[in-house]
């Protein structure tokens, strides 16, 4: 009962006409920082950090946590209307939004968005408010080999996400590993593979490079070639009525992938070394592995959007966990709320909670009000977004192509990372010509700088033996669930090869 | 419709109002675009802590009429940063939070072509101790305890550092070879993850900086054995010093902020004014106790020097480790 008083408390607090006002404004800034290409939650909170000395400790720490949920709702409104990511944590939202949108659905692809995100951040809110000290704990008891084997089972259920071709896939994953190793090599501190002596790989590639180089990019190309000049425009039409229907069958139709986000992105969040773009990641793939119909994600199945959507929210919410109780930063967004907090006098550690907290209840009465006020804000703007796509798409793709360039210069201002993005614009297009799945490789990039060095610490802990990832009571069965969904796939072509021997 | 349009345009006059930069009064030069601010580190430990520590005091106290834009590179013990920093086409508007793989990885990786004297000095905020750190569960409370405790483990003790060649693994492997020693390393890419991954018992001993520590030594889990320092530290008084056990050794890591190469001298003195205000001000001299800090202000000119004397006894650390 002491936890509900608290939070009552808290809530209270967060609706205090300051506070709500912080939220409001907070909301509606994250949504349109959000929806632009490129810039994120921590661009948000990093240009509006200086703000919050306007206002006392508390309402400050509430507006950036209003900022932080609303570019979570606003990254998948770019993902779906134009197929570019409006931020790295909505990558995984085009994979199904985008095909929406193209089938004139996209006020049904942006209604399950803002649904699943509601969802998924006030179950987060709740596991937040009832687990918080045991959580931590459990982020504790993360040391490098359990990482590892949590990120194989990302890969593992990545396997089957690129159709039910598996050799293309694991082709696909491959080429993003090798990305996703140029650069410095973290243990050691060598270079490695930088390609061509170019300086401009020695920081290696970064992740929103690939993803707006594939998705803005490669699928504005992908849409020229497939309507040959051909001026072809969906009309969607956007009412009252239709955007209740659209919520009905959002809820009929992504419930599951809802579900799925809402929990694992929770999780993944918690860990210190993951964040909310694993996190969406992971929960497509997992979405897509439950379902009985895997075969419709990518092709429009509001599950696909509802499971990402979920999770970034839900995840934004577990990586204030290990910040709030450990100090440590679970994504780099709230590395930057960490900071806000030392300036404000406040020493985020073990013992935050039992020393602030006033401060600790209303920052999580907040997240229950930001997150209601998101998916109110998030609605209300949804027929805006849909009118811009009325546009003809001779006109949207110009507008594509510039918003690709900006949000690829605006995330590390560096020109080299343009030539890079439109290099792998052009190349995402010819390898999708030939049925090669692009997602799997966008995974490998943002996994595998976190599985690499996690695999390597482990080895050196156990001196270069393997069964440290089977005999530590996290690791191993982690593991052992990974590598039976990797070889799954295999058994199964191995015994349709010998049904088909027969026949 | 009406509705949402306005709420877009008072989104965006929020965004536009908030945003604009506050104004200064200060005659000369003038930032004329956000600063690049780059932090030597990845988010989360005692570097980037204390650049945004630096960053909100700019802010809070409107000290600069262009935001500091933070920046993380901690690629390659911070070759990422340096290159990043001395290829920048524009030295006036980029500067760069340093911690001492300023001096060793320009030693270690000589192809990448830096040369630190290049840089522009521009203000020397303090130096960060080191503290030899174990988790209360492993019953050990002094030093020779902790001693005992490794040799009687051949090899199998484990600690966590920041990466090979890095601050850490010096003060380790001096440590190590000081008293015979046999630990097994595990490198890690800040100071953040060592200390989090010793909270959570994954290794058993780091040798973090105190505000990387602090949140677990006050709530009891950490036990500080060791300190780093010259003199005992006024936050952890019975913790001994490396020189009480017999071994003439210190060693801190630098918290100085330096300009990109070709920086002008208008710009610098810019910079320098901005710094030594934040340096002067209430919050930074609080922070420096309060993380056990100890001020070591310095002008241009000494740190120049000051960079010499770190290089040469880098030099000789880096020998003895084998690098």
């Amino acid at each position: 009962m002491d936890i509900l008083a608290l939070l009552a408390d808290g809530m209270l607090l967060a609706l205090q006409p300051l506070n709500l006002t912080m939220i409001v404004i907070g909301v509606s800034v994250g949504l349109l920082i959000g929806a632009m290409p490129g810039l994120g939650s921590v661009n948000g909170v990093a240009i509006l950090l200086p703000v919050t000395f306007l206002v006392p400790p508390n309402s400050a720490i509430i507006f950036l946590a209003a900022i932080y949920y609303g570019a979570m709702y606003g990254g998948a409104i770019s993902s779906v209307t134009l197929g570019i990511p409006g931020a790295s944590t909505a990558v995984a939202t085009t994979f199904d939004g985008r095909p929406l949108a193209r089938q004139g659905r996209a006020s049904l692809a942006l209604v399950t968005a803002a649904l699943a995100s509601f969802v998924g951040g006030t179950i987060a809110n709740m596991l937040f408010t009832l687990f918080a000290p045991a959580l931590a704990s459990v982020a504790l008891s993360f040391g490098p080999p359990e990482v590892f084997a949590l990120m194989l089972l990302a890969f593992a259920t990545f396997v089957g996400l690129g159709g039910d071709d598996i050799p293309k896939t694991i082709f696909s994953i491959c080429f993003g590993l090798v990305l996703g190793a140029v650069g410095f090599d973290q243990i050691s501190g060598a270079p490695r593979l930088v390609l061509f002596e170019m300086n401009g790989f020695l920081q290696g590639i970064g992740f929103l490079v690939l993803a707006i180089g594939v998705y803005g990019i490669g699928e504005m190309l992908w849409t020229i070639e497939q309507s040959r000049g051909e001026v072809s425009k969906t009309t969607p039409k956007m009412t009252v009525k239709g955007m209740a229907a659209d919520a009905k069958e959002a809820t009929k139709r992504g419930w599951k992938g809802t579900f799925v986000g809402s929990f694992l992105g929770f999780f993944v969040g918690v860990l210190p070394a993951a964040g909310a773009t694993p996190g969406s990641l992971m929960s497509y793939g997992v979405a897509k592995m439950i379902s009985r119909k895997p075969e419709t994600f990518g092709q429009g199945n509001p599950d696909g959007v509802a499971a990402p959507e979920a999770a970034n929210n839900s995840a934004s919410t577990g990586s204030m966990l290990p910040m709030l109780t450990l100090g440590i930063p679970g994504s780099p967004t709230t590395a930057i709320l960490l900071g806000g907090m030392v300036i404000w006098g406040l020493v985020p550690g073990p013992r935050l909670f039992v020393d602030e907290t006033e401060f600790v209840w209303g920052l999580i009465g907040s997240f229950y009000v930001s997150n209601a006020a998101a998916v109110l804000i998030n609605l209300a703007f949804i027929p805006l977004f849909i009118w811009m796509l009325r546009m003809p798409f001779t006109v949207l793709a110009p507008m594509i192509f510039v918003l690709s360039i900006v949000g690829g210069y605006a995330a590390t201002r560096d020109m080299f990372d343009i030539w890079l993005m439109v290099i792998f614009g052009i190349g995402a297009f010819f390898l999708r010509k030939f049925d090669y799945p692009l997602a799997p490789a966008v995974l490998a990039i943002v996994l595998g700088p976190i599985a690499e060095p996690t695999l390597r610490q482990s080895l050196l802990l156990s001196s270069g033996d393997p069964s440290i990832f089977f005999t530590r009571p996290i690791a191993g069965p982690i593991t052992v669930i990974a590598l039976i969904l990797i070889f799954l796939p295999a058994f199964k072509l191995l015994r349709r090869r010998r049904t088909a021997d027969q026949v | 419709m009406r509705v949402t349009k306005r709420h877009l345009l008072g989104g965006l006059a929020a965004g536009l109002l908030v945003t604009a930069p506050g104004f200064a009064f200060a005659d000369g030069w003038q930032p004329r675009k956000p600063i690049d601010f780059t932090i030597m580190a990845g988010p989360g430990g005692g570097a980037d802590q204390i650049a945004r520590f630096i960053q909100s005091v700019a802010e809070k106290k409107d000290l600069t009429n262009r935001p500091l834009v933070p920046n993380n590179k901690g690629g390659g013990s911070g070759a990422e940063a340096l290159i990043h920093v001395s290829g920048t086409n524009d030295p006036d508007h980029t500067i760069l939070v340093t911690l001492n793989s300023f001096f060793t990885t320009p030693l270690r990786q000589a192809n990448l072509g830096i040369d630190i004297q290049t840089f522009t000095p521009i203000a020397m905020m303090g130096v960060d101790p080191f503290v030899l750190w174990v988790h209360k569960d492993s019953g050990i409370t002094t030093f020779e305890e902790y001693v005992e405790e490794v040799k009687s483990m051949n090899g199998e003790f484990v600690m966590g550092g920041t990466g090979a060649g890095q601050e850490d693994s010096i003060v380790i492997a001096y440590m190590s070879d000081a008293f015979d020693l046999d630990i097994k390393y595990i490198p890690y890419d800040g100071g953040g993850a060592v200390a989090k991954d010793l909270a959570g018992k994954q290794i058993m001993a780091t040798v973090n900086n105190p505000a990387e520590a602090k949140g677990f030594y006050e709530a009891g889990d950490f036990v500080p054995l060791l300190a780093f320092s010259d003199e005992r530290m006024p936050a952890y008084p019975d913790v001994p010093t490396i020189k009480e056990k017999g071994h003439d050794f210190s060693y801190y890591n630098q918290r100085a902020v330096v300009g990109a190469p070709g920086m002008s001298e208008d710009a610098a003195a810019y910079y320098r004014d901005v710094f030594t205000q934040i340096f002067e001000s209430e919050e930074w001299q609080g922070y420096l106790e309060s993380e056990s800090l100890s001020p070591l202000w310095m002008n241009a000119a000494e740190q120049q020097d000051y960079w010499g004397l770190q290089v040469e006894n880098h030099k000789k650390l880096l020998a003895a480790l084998g690098e």
